[in-house]
């Protein structure tokens, strides 16, 4: 294993990026992901990047897609209010069929929020956030070695899919420190005959674009997107199993929302309650199979969240509702404390289904 | 373990800790102004850090008031406002003598703009300490080049020299002791790079525990709420 370095969530992305073979950024500066920005900006300008800090999110996220257009690895990072600004870019780079990185490092909402840890954009990041028929692949991220881990494994998908992957990230990720072995540096191996890269007038043009003239031709091309959105849901679905061979009861939490309920199942299993956890990795394609198949053992679920209760839903809809799903949740910058999570864990085990 | 032990200089009046971020200068002063309140010195620490959102010294402010030590931090510090402002009481560290001040300087050059409103003064008075806090596991610092050029962008940004550096080399949980004593040429070289004694080393508490006696200072860490426990 490569020598570990202490990093922060936001460089441990910026590093990995670069180390897969990225060499454009470009973004906008935003409280709690600057250290990313930050980063590029030192490091690409002395390996032959780019590190570009556009007038704006909307000019960043339109950068990419430009660049997405050749072929080359591309990304951007924003916070909550940044990527909101990026959607209707994100929505241009889906609907042309690019594969890009956008990192986004939540923080509280809705409007300007604040700058403190959040999980608040879980709908929009999972069930589309712009315009039209599309997803993103969403990666969750638990731990600065998964960020760095994750960003690889992202521009790999973005390629072999064709399609904008997120990785979801909060403010506590980004900001906190620890020791990370960084990945081998890798480059893209997939072939991309549709890139704008010059004819060499050995060939037809290649053109970038999301507008279609014929509707025939726009829902072809719609469902020819979700036929590989299929292979995505049938290939790529990741998650974390904890303690649920003999589990009753099952958390069901992702990213830092799951490091404080590792903490509240180990403190329950002391106290004798059978309670697992299953946290989702990759929040689109979404673990649907194996919480329905925990849903024939377990007698209740319990979601927690740093939101007013989001990915809950798509738990109630994995499981049909078979069993009662229960919240525990912070929200605004808040996060629940491990303490709090055991006391919701001990409320479902005694048979309070609220 | 006596501060005095540990520092192989006489203490200023002033000290201040700056670096790379994420080297561990908020661990550092906090620590560094338990112990110099520790040894009867009236102390006041300031957070002068206006670039870091989170993690910061006004989330020691009970462990301070506990010891008696006055904490001055930015009005909005810990709050959703992300506003890098100062507050005026921060002069009370240059104006006022007869206490002792420790200052945790934000991160970079970026974070040292802020103290060149005090460095006319600290100049004046002439009995400060600038201490760079150096982490060679930091993927920008894992040289004593690369640490002198974060250096010198420090200094330029604040306008205060250098006086001495501390080795605060860490990898977090997995630090051992080793880690620590892997990095000393690093820091011999720096210090023979800039001319500037090393005036200590430091190490987690529990690392110090393993070490010499008096061969680390060791720093009690905040708990935080997402450390997965036992892992």
């Amino acid at each position: 294993m490569a020598e570990k370095v202490l990093m922060k969530g936001n460089e441990a992305i910026a590093e990995a990026a670069i180390l897969a073979g990225c060499r454009h950024y470009f973004g906008y500066p935003i409280t709690p992901q600057t250290e990313l920005a930050a980063y590029m900006a030192k490091r690409m300008p002395k390996i032959g990047g780019v590190f570009l800090q556009a007038e704006s999110e909307i000019s960043a996220i339109n950068m990419v897609y430009g660049v997405a257009g050749t072929g080359m690895r591309v990304m951007t990072s924003s916070s909550s209010p940044g990527i909101s600004l990026k959607q209707e870019g994100i929505s241009y780079i889906a609907g042309a069929d690019l594969p890009a990185l956008i990192v986004n490092v939540q923080r509280g909402g809705p409007g300007l929020g604040g700058i403190q840890p959040s999980q608040s954009d879980y709908f929009q990041a999972t069930k589309g956030g712009g315009h039209g028929d599309y997803h993103l692949i969403v990666l969750a991220p638990a731990s600065v070695q998964e960020m760095a881990d994750m960003t690889a494994e992202a521009f790999d998908l973005a390629e072999k899919y064709r399609t904008p992957v997120m990785l979801l990230a909060d403010g506590t990720l980004g900001q906190m420190m620890e020791p990370v072995a960084l990945p081998a540096p890798t480059s893209s191996v997939t072939e991309k005959p549709w890139a704008v890269t010059g004819t060499g007038m050995k060939r037809k043009h290649n053109i970038i674009n999301s507008l279609y003239l014929k509707p025939e031709e726009l829902e072809r091309t719609n469902e020819e997107r979700f036929a590989r959105y299929r292979q995505i849901e049938d290939s790529e679905v990741r998650y974390e199993a904890y303690m649920m061979d003999d589990a009753e009861y099952c958390v069901v939490a992702f990213g830092i929302a799951a490091r404080v309920s590792k903490n509240a199942v180990n403190a329950a299993r002391k106290k004798g309650i059978k309670v697992g956890m299953i946290r989702p990795i990759t929040l689109w394609p979404f673990p649907k199979k194996v919480l329905a198949e925990a849903a024939e053992t377990v007698q209740g679920f319990l979601s927690v969240e740093l939101s007013m209760g989001q990915m809950i839903e798509d738990v109630k809809l994995a499981t049909s509702c078979r069993r009662p799903v229960a919240l525990c949740n912070r929200t605004g910058g808040m996060i629940p404390s491990p303490e709090e999570v055991l006391a919701a864990i001990e409320r479902l085990a005694g048979g309070d289904m609220a | 373990m006596r501060l005095t032990d540990y520092v192989a200089r006489p203490l200023r009046r002033v000290t201040l800790f700056a670096g790379h971020y994420g080297s561990g200068k908020t661990n550092l002063a906090v620590n560094f102004a338990l112990a110099l309140s520790a040894l009867g010195h009236p102390v006041t620490v300031a957070d002068m850090d206006i670039v870091n959102p989170y993690f910061r010294t006004t989330d020691s402010a009970e462990a301070l008031a506990a010891a008696g030590i006055d904490l001055i931090s930015p009005a909005y510090a810990n709050t959703n406002l992300d506003l890098p402002a100062l507050p005026a009481a921060l002069y009370e560290v240059v104006a006022r003598r007869d206490r002792h001040a420790v200052l945790d300087i934000g991160g970079d050059d970026r974070g040292a703009y802020a103290l060149g409103r005090y460095t006319p003064s600290l100049l004046e008075e002439g009995n400060f300490e600038m201490v760079f806090v150096a982490n060679f596991c930091r993927p920008l610092t894992r040289t004593a080049e690369d640490a002198a050029a974060v250096m010198a962008e420090i200094q330029a940004a604040g306008g205060l020299p250098f006086t001495a550096i501390v080795n605060n080399s860490n990898l977090g949980k997995l630090t051992t002791p080793e880690t620590l004593r892997a990095t000393y040429p690093l820091a011999e070289a720096l210090s023979r790079m800039t001319g500037l004694p090393i005036l200590m080393n430091a190490a987690e508490a529990g690392v110090a525990a393993q070490m010499e006696e008096g061969e680390a200072f060791p720093l009690t860490l905040q708990k935080k709420y997402f450390d997965i426990e036992g892992e």
